[in-house]
């Protein structure tokens, strides 16, 4: 609007000098008037708002009870019964959804209504508390959309959480005149209490035709895999009560039973169980005798004790959760809270987010008829296992089961995963809790391959100026059998590298990369013209390797390919005066790191090194060129977890560190920077990731009485 | 003029005022820069009462959700057999359970009818079932069925369909409705619609199809298997053809298919759409019309020249250099080109709209193929070329883990049909879906040893755990006579002497009853003796019966009465209960092993838990002239065999290689001598692909094979002579090793032979390399070294 003003300002001057004057200020307030009408529209038309109803939302501060009344006439349609047959590809419009960058299905929300029927009377309650925070949360999220056009799926307001809550008929009418209805297709409902006395079916009755339901207690019979989304009954409880996490480990009961309205036939067979096993089996039920203004739903009674629900559940390590007239129990939510193991007895049920949630890492699942074996099942778990299955638990309901929020965002993922297939949440990404994704590695060349020795490998040669050290590097390392190419990276911009005629004959491909910038990180740069999965990152005076040496370093690669192979080995210590890490190159009985001055790896390194390197490790070692070869191994390490493999004895070698900057030698200094790199590295990753190691690798018969001449690799190891 | 002139410029405003009343939703849209931010976005309203909201259930509904007039849960359950007919059983109203509880999970396969040839492939499959350690010949103590009737082409226009196979199976008297029973089925249905008619009532008998589609498949009932070629090998199985992780794993063309065009009938939609996605540059998609009698009955423009391009390429050409490959429905939903994508590592893209993919039960797909929707065929390209270069290294690493773990043969396919029905019997005893789909794979995970992670040698990194830090020295002594020998004395005190012993357990494998406790050295250490333990076999090995028979500790009393059975070979890999550290150092009594070559060979380890780490080696090799596997134990520069008299290994290997292994393989193998160590070693190597671990060692090990003397068969040979002095290393094997005509060496030989057979390839895998001190021999103070008794000659 500023911008608009400002240019009908300028034009204006331009028009009004030709005038007369005392038509002047009749045109300037003329033409005032229309600027303003014009701004007005302006505003008007920017001013967001839907178009199909434009006047629900341009009021933020307004009561549920506003909101319009939708008389619904008794002969309006009805939808068709649920489809038990839909899956995704029957019943789904796909081509709403379209191909997106982002891979994000949209989601609309209806504008909410009240319905009432032909007397007036309402149809249900307008919106339950539940199901308000639901539909903020998916309007708060990365899914939601304003625009019904675009939206892929559709979100009625229509509250259908509690089946009992409403009448069936009348909200089945009420979402046949949903404007996009369209038999339901692409439509979303959410319930989590279905069914009615007597027979408590377990999906929701509404007859909703085509759409998806998102429901909690579906039978394996109601239950269409692939299409509905299996979603947590939520305990208001979790909102209230404030249970702090509780380490894993034993618990005074080993079950307990804290569910009321249990039928007489489960709850003789818990008490039975109690009989048996005594204290360590607790059955609760409802007190008895309360004194007024205690909540019933609070308190739970074994004979004249009186517990604290849902504290208690923190004092077992099992937790049954039984089937009551519907499947989905919202105790569940109580007992994964409180970091209980739960025992789900309840036939045919379809745990929660089933779809994408391993429960055998968080539940034990026991058919009704091994209840009477509960106990003894539940002794077999290793008690490491329990306590796994505690964090789990515990996870599972901070993630999934916490608020409506959670239910709803995970609904939503689910059913865009299967949308965008290729771009969905790993099994890892949904299971695994925060501790385990920091504690564990997946290593990204997890196939245990030992690649086909015919490929070689490619040697990388990082430069700056001196040529003749060069060329005899280049020299020796063309005698090792396996080399296929020769790659000199030319990190000296100031100068040209030799004539072709000046370089080494050798008998492989030799080519020379210029690079742009004298960086560090152009060593580890993956080259097109690496073709080999192997490299060999070697410094321009590397020259005492013996051809053996390098051949059977790359037969120790290829027996290890995802780990760093090389010759120098270094350690890092904790210094307990300085309460730091320390670099280490002394003669020591471990390593944890190899020099990339002589060192085989894979390319793939290259490229996390390239692109997925953490933090500004990369730009630091750029600037401060040094420890290009410290952070590669912390990369590594980090990414597979394991250690470096070190080959053949120790050599003399000329100062392997210190090749990249020139003339600086080993001296204090220079192994305070190393120290330096190493605390710098240890905290940007936020761990360390070196493993140290007390062995490496040499040939079989190394150093064997045995005739040199027969050994496959007799040169190793001369000083 | 001046009016004229305030006309205009009035016309001019108002024309401009009406363009943007009417024009400005258009404009809106147009403009790039619409004000479209997220503040200005129309959201669900802050209700100003949204706290004074009722909840959607009061607390007290919520948490006493019962109904006391309604049916009792037996009665619920007894009426749910009724109300559900056998199109919607499940395991709970179809199966009976009873039938698994006495005598675990075990399957029986009906005699083949006489007259009535089965197929080369159901041949394959019941011979599967027969190899399988599930397999019973007593129907009695049977928990499933498998038909001998040959019912996998159920397209009665096909040469094998067999007819009346309802009379013959009513015929049945272990028929029973069909329960319990698993029907394996690959081709269903007939032309036009091919559907999933078997052409006879199953009854409640489980259903192992292939093609099957999510409408007819039962949940947790039936199973998908994958479609099969009849060359499908029947063990072993090819290897995946991903040899290297390329970087990046782009191949040169990014997604392909070549195969036939439907021009009419079911599955047309997609296979006649698929020539559009052809752009004869990344994504080659070749399709020919020539398929059926009369193809050119409805041949249409495109097919001459299409048919033309078709036979331009070559089909495993494509499959080797593509990174997607294609796999459409074709007139049924499941096609060979599944498994042919899979094996070659060409990241499979399904377009197979309502397939349940196989074994969906356990593999997650997600990880390793694309499920695309058919009727997006045409935004498939642009979404392929979206995936990330790490999300394509990972899915095709994972094409290969799940190619070889549960299809690259028959037995592959029908045991992980086996064992997904036997984790549904005791789902506490079952494996997480993570099992399943990560290396090694869920068949080779015995739910039975542990359902916790961290108690196998597999997902240490995984999941962020750590071996255990102390170990079990279990050393098997056989020695003849009824004392111990000074060579056991010794071994127990250098074992014992190590800071990460937490015991020792020693196999007493002889006939003559172990030395009374005094006799025994004291140790730092628990000592326990085990009896050799023959008489407890096969009483209900798979009730997970850990038995400690004739267990005791190192102070025993008194010596149990037991009827010996000759001691077996294989005992000394039974998961004995004793065994209580991740690590076990297997160990023969004769082994002469010092302190500090166990605590290093033990730190080996904890780098590399799934091997096995040890000390003497051999290496196996083929041997073109008499067209068999032979092994050397002579001074190589290779080896891929750590023999188990001095080596560290995963408790684990026990229980796979008392429980995994049929108990046939397990005979053989006491009936060939020496021969235990090297069925561990290929189990090993099958399991990981890896080859074991060689640590220094101080001085030479005795050939291992001539301390397996059995106390019983004192004139045990002596291995041939050459074999402990160095001699030369071949690439090829010595010739006449045999000159001293040992028996056993020859035998040995026949052992690695008989179990290439049985692996249906030979999993053993070679290493170049040792594993020493970091300061091995450097010319550095000894006073430097932490091992440098490991130097000394």
């Amino acid at each position: 609007i500023m911008c608009a003003s400002a240019k009908y300002n300028t034009r204006g001057p331009a028009l009004i000098p030709r005038m007369k004057t005392k038509h002047r200020i009749y045109y300037i307030t003329l033409f005032s008037i229309v600027l303003l009408g014009l701004i007005a529209t302006g505003m008007f038309q920017f001013w967001p708002h839907s178009i199909e109803s434009s006047s629900d939302w341009t009021v933020e501060k307004r009561s549920v009870h506003d909101v319009p009344v939708v008389k619904l006439p008794a002969d309006s349609p009805i939808p068709e019964r649920g489809d038990l047959s839909c899956r995704m590809h029957t019943c789904f419009d796909v081509y709403r959804c379209g191909f997106n960058p982002k891979n994000k299905i949209k989601v609309y929300i209806y504008s909410l209504k009240k319905y009432v029927d032909e007397y007036g009377t309402s149809v249900s309650n307008t919106i339950s508390r539940e199901y308000n925070e639901l539909l903020t949360a998916i309007s708060d999220s990365e899914f939601y959309t304003d625009d019904v056009n675009r939206a892929c799926l559709f979100v009625p307001s229509i509250d259908v959480l509690n089946q009992n809550a409403l009448r069936i008929k009348e909200t089945a009418q009420a979402l046949a005149q949903l404007s996009r209805w369209d038999r339901g297709t692409n439509h979303l409902l959410f319930n989590m209490l279905p069914g009615g006395p007597p027979d408590y079916n377990t999906a929701l009755d509404v007859p909703r035709d085509r759409a998806l339901l998102a429901g909690g207690g579906f039978s394996t019979w109601t239950y269409r895999q692939g299409y509905d989304v299996s979603i947590p009954v939520y305990s208001p409880l979790s909102g209230e009560v404030d249970l702090p996490e509780r380490g894993p480990g034993p618990r005074r009961y080993f079950i307990l039973s804290s569910q009321m309205a249990l039928h007489p036939e489960y709850r003789l067979e818990l008490e039975a169980l109690q009989a048996e096993n005594g204290e360590s089996v607790l059955v609760l039920d409802k007190c008895s005798n309360l004194s007024d203004g205690v909540p019933a739903v609070r308190k739970r009674c074994y004979k004249n004790q009186v517990f604290d629900y849902p504290q208690v559940l923190q004092e077992s390590t099992f937790c049954v959760v039984l089937r009551g007239a519907r499947l989905g129990q919202a105790v569940l939510s109580d007992v994964l809270q409180a970091g209980c193991v739960p025992v789900i007895i309840a036939d045919s049920y379809i745990l929660p987010f089933s779809e994408v949630l391993d429960w055998k890492r968080a539940s034990v699942v026991i058919p009704e008829e091994k209840m009477p074996e509960m106990y003894s099942i539940l002794q077999s778990i290793p008690q490491r296992q329990i306590e796994e299955m505690q964090r789990q638990a515990r996870w599972f309901w901070e993630a999934y089961f916490r608020s409506m929020k959670a239910i709803a965002l995970a609904t939503l993922q689910i059913i865009n995963d299967r949308i965008y297939p290729y771009a969905a949440i790993s099994y890892e990404e949904w299971n695994d809790p925060p501790a385990v994704k920091w504690s564990s590695v997946s290593n990204p060349l997890f196939l245990p391959l030992i690649p086909p020795q015919s490929q070689g490998f490619t040697a990388v040669v990082l430069t700056y100026d001196r040529v003749e050290s060069l060329f005899r590097v280049i020299t020796e390392v063309s005698k090792v059998p396996s080399l296929s190419k020769l790659l000199v990276v030319w990190n000296n911009q100031n100068k040209n590298p030799p004539e072709d005629s000046l370089w080494p004959k050798i008998r492989v491909p030799l080519k020379v990369v210029r690079t742009a910038e004298n960086k560090l990180s152009n060593r580890f740069f993956p080259y097109d013209e690496i073709e080999t999965e192997a490299v060999l990152a070697i410094d321009d005076d590397i020259i005492m390797l013996t051809s053996d040496e390098l051949q059977f370093g790359y037969e120790v690669w290829r027996e290890f390919p995802d780990r760093l192979v090389g010759y120098p080995g270094r350690l890092h210590l904790w210094d307990h005066e300085m309460n730091k890490w320390k670099y280490e190159s002394e003669w020591t009985n471990e390593v944890s790191m190899v020099l990339t001055g002589a060192a085989f790896y894979h390319k793939y390194f290259n490229y996390l090194y390239t692109y997925k390197m953490p933090g500004d490790i990369k730009n630091w070692v750029d600037a401060h060129m040094n420890c290009e070869d410290i952070a590669m191994n912390f990369l590594v390490a980090n990414v597979t977890g394991k250690s470096v493999i070190k080959v053949t004895p120790r050599k003399k070698f000329k100062c392997p560190e210190c090749t990249a900057i020139d003339g600086l030698s080993l001296d204090q200094t220079h192994m305070v920077e190393r120290s330096e790199c190493i605390n710098k590295f240890a905290s940007v990753f936020g761990t360390m990731p070196l493993k140290v190691v007390e062995h490496r690798a040499d040939p079989v018969l190394y150093k064997d009485d045995f005739p040199e001449k027969l050994k496959s690799f007799p040169n190793i190891g001369s000083l | 003029m001046q009016t004229r002139k305030k006309y205009i410029f009035l016309t001019f405003l108002a024309s401009w005022l009406l363009l943007f009343l009417f024009g400005g939703d258009q404009l809106r849209r147009l403009s790039p820069f619409s004000r479209r931010k997220a503040e200005s976005r129309r959201n669900w309203p802050r209700w100003t009462d949204r706290s004074l909201l009722k909840s959607f259930a009061d607390p007290e509904e919520l948490q006493r959700d019962g109904d006391p007039s309604l049916l009792s849960p037996r009665e619920r359950r007894a009426a749910r057999l009724s109300v559900y007919g056998s199109s919607r059983c499940r395991m709970e109203t179809c199966f009976d359970f009873s039938r698994c509880e006495k005598h675990g999970f075990k399957v029986f396969t009906y005699p083949q009818e006489r007259g009535q040839p089965v197929s080369e492939t159901y041949g394959k499959i019941l011979s599967s079932v027969e190899r399988s350690r599930y397999h019973t010949a007593n129907p009695e103590e049977a928990c499933l069925f498998i038909l001998g009737i040959d019912t996998l082409d159920r397209d009665h226009l096909s040469g094998q369909y067999v007819r009346n196979v309802d009379e013959k199976i009513r015929s049945f008297p272990l028929w029973n409705g069909g329960r319990n029973h698993l029907i394996f089925n690959l081709y269903s249905g007939t032309w036009p619609d091919y559907a999933g008619d078997l052409g006879f009532d199953i009854g409640q008998a489980m259903l192992a199809k292939a093609s099957f589609d999510t409408e007819s498949f039962r949940p947790g009932f039936d199973i998908s298997i994958p479609l099969f070629s009849k060359d499908h090998p029947q063990r072993g199985g090819d290897r995946g053809w991903l040899h290297r992780d390329s970087v990046p794993p782009k191949k040169k063309y990014l997604l392909v298919f070549k195969g036939k065009r439907y021009l009419t009938g079911i599955g047309s939609g997609t296979r006649n759409a698929l020539h559009h996605i052809h752009n004869g540059k990344d994504i080659i998609s070749l399709t020919t019309c020539k398929h059926g009698k009369d193809w050119e009955k409805h041949k249409d423009t495109r097919c001459d020249k299409d048919n033309i391009d078709y036979e331009r390429f070559d089909y495993q050409e494509l499959l080797h250099n593509s990174t997607f490959c294609i796999v459409p429905r074709g007139r049924r939903l499941g096609s060979f080109r599944f498994l042919e994508a899979l094996q070659a590592a060409c990241i499979p893209v399904l377009l197979s709209d309502g397939w349940e993919l196989p074994f969906a039960e356990a593999i997650d797909w997600g990880k390793a193929a694309v499920v695309g929707s058919e009727r997006l065929l045409l935004q498939i390209p642009s979404a392929m070329r979206c995936i990330h270069p790490e999300r394509i290294l990972a899915f095709q690493q994972q094409t290969q883990f799940l190619w070889d773990a549960y299809f690259s043969s028959v037995d592959k396919i029908v045991h992980t049909t086996l064992e997904i029905i036997k984790d549904r019997l005791s789902p506490h005893r079952s494996r997480s879906r993570f099992l399943w789909n990560a290396l090694p794979g869920g068949l080779l995970v015995l739910p039975d040893f542990s359902t916790h992670l961290g108690d196998f040698p597999f997902y240490y990194l995984q999941h962020g755990y750590s071996p255990s830090k102390k170990f079990t020295a279990f050393i098997r002594a056989a020695s003849q006579a009824g004392s111990l020998s000074q060579p056991i004395l010794r071994l127990i005190q250098a074992v014992s002497g190590s800071q990460h012993c937490a015991q020792i357990v020693v196999l007493w494998s002889c006939e003559k009853p172990p030395p009374p406790s005094g006799k025994w050295p004291q140790t730092t250490v628990p000592l326990t003796i085990i009896q050799g333990r023959r008489q407890v076999r096969g009483a209900g090995r798979r009730q997970g019966s850990r038995a400690r028979a004739g267990s005791w500790s190192s102070h025993p009393t008194a010596q149990p009465n037991l009827s010996v059975l000759p001691p077996q070979l294989s005992d000394r890999f039974f998961p004995f209960e004793a065994i209580q550290t991740d690590a076990v150092l297997s160990l023969d009594e004769d082994t002469s092993l010092s302190t500090s070559e166990v605590d290093f060979a033990f730190l080996v380890w904890r780098s590399f838990p799934e091997r096995i780490v040890g000390f003497p080696t051999q290496s196996h090799f083929w041997d073109p002239e008499q067209e068999r596997w032979g092994y050397t134990s002579r001074w190589t520069n290779e080896l891929s065999i750590v023999l188990t008299a001095a080596a560290f290994y995963h408790r684990y290997y026990h229980s796979l290689f008392t429980e995994y292994l049929p108990a046939g393989l397990r005979e053989l193998v006491d009936g060939l001598a020496a021969c235990e160590d090297i069925l561990m070693n290929v189990l090993v190597a099958a399991v990981t692909k890896l080859p074991p671990i060689k640590v220094t060692q101080r001085k030479q090990h005795k050939e291992a094979a001539a301390q397996q003397a059995e106390c019983r068969d004192g004139a045990a040979g002596t291995p041939p002579s050459g074999q402990r002095s160095p001699s030369a290393p071949h690439s090829a094997p010595a010739k006449g090793k045999g000159t001293a005509g040992s028996r056993r060496f020859s035998q040995r030989q026949g052992c690695l032979d008989q179990l290439a057979d049985w692996f249906g390839y030979m999993p053993l895998v070679s290493s170049q390399l040792r594993l020493d001190p970091v300061l091995f021999k450097d010319q550095v103070s000894v006073l430097r070294k932490k091992y440098p008794s490991l130097e000394k000659p």
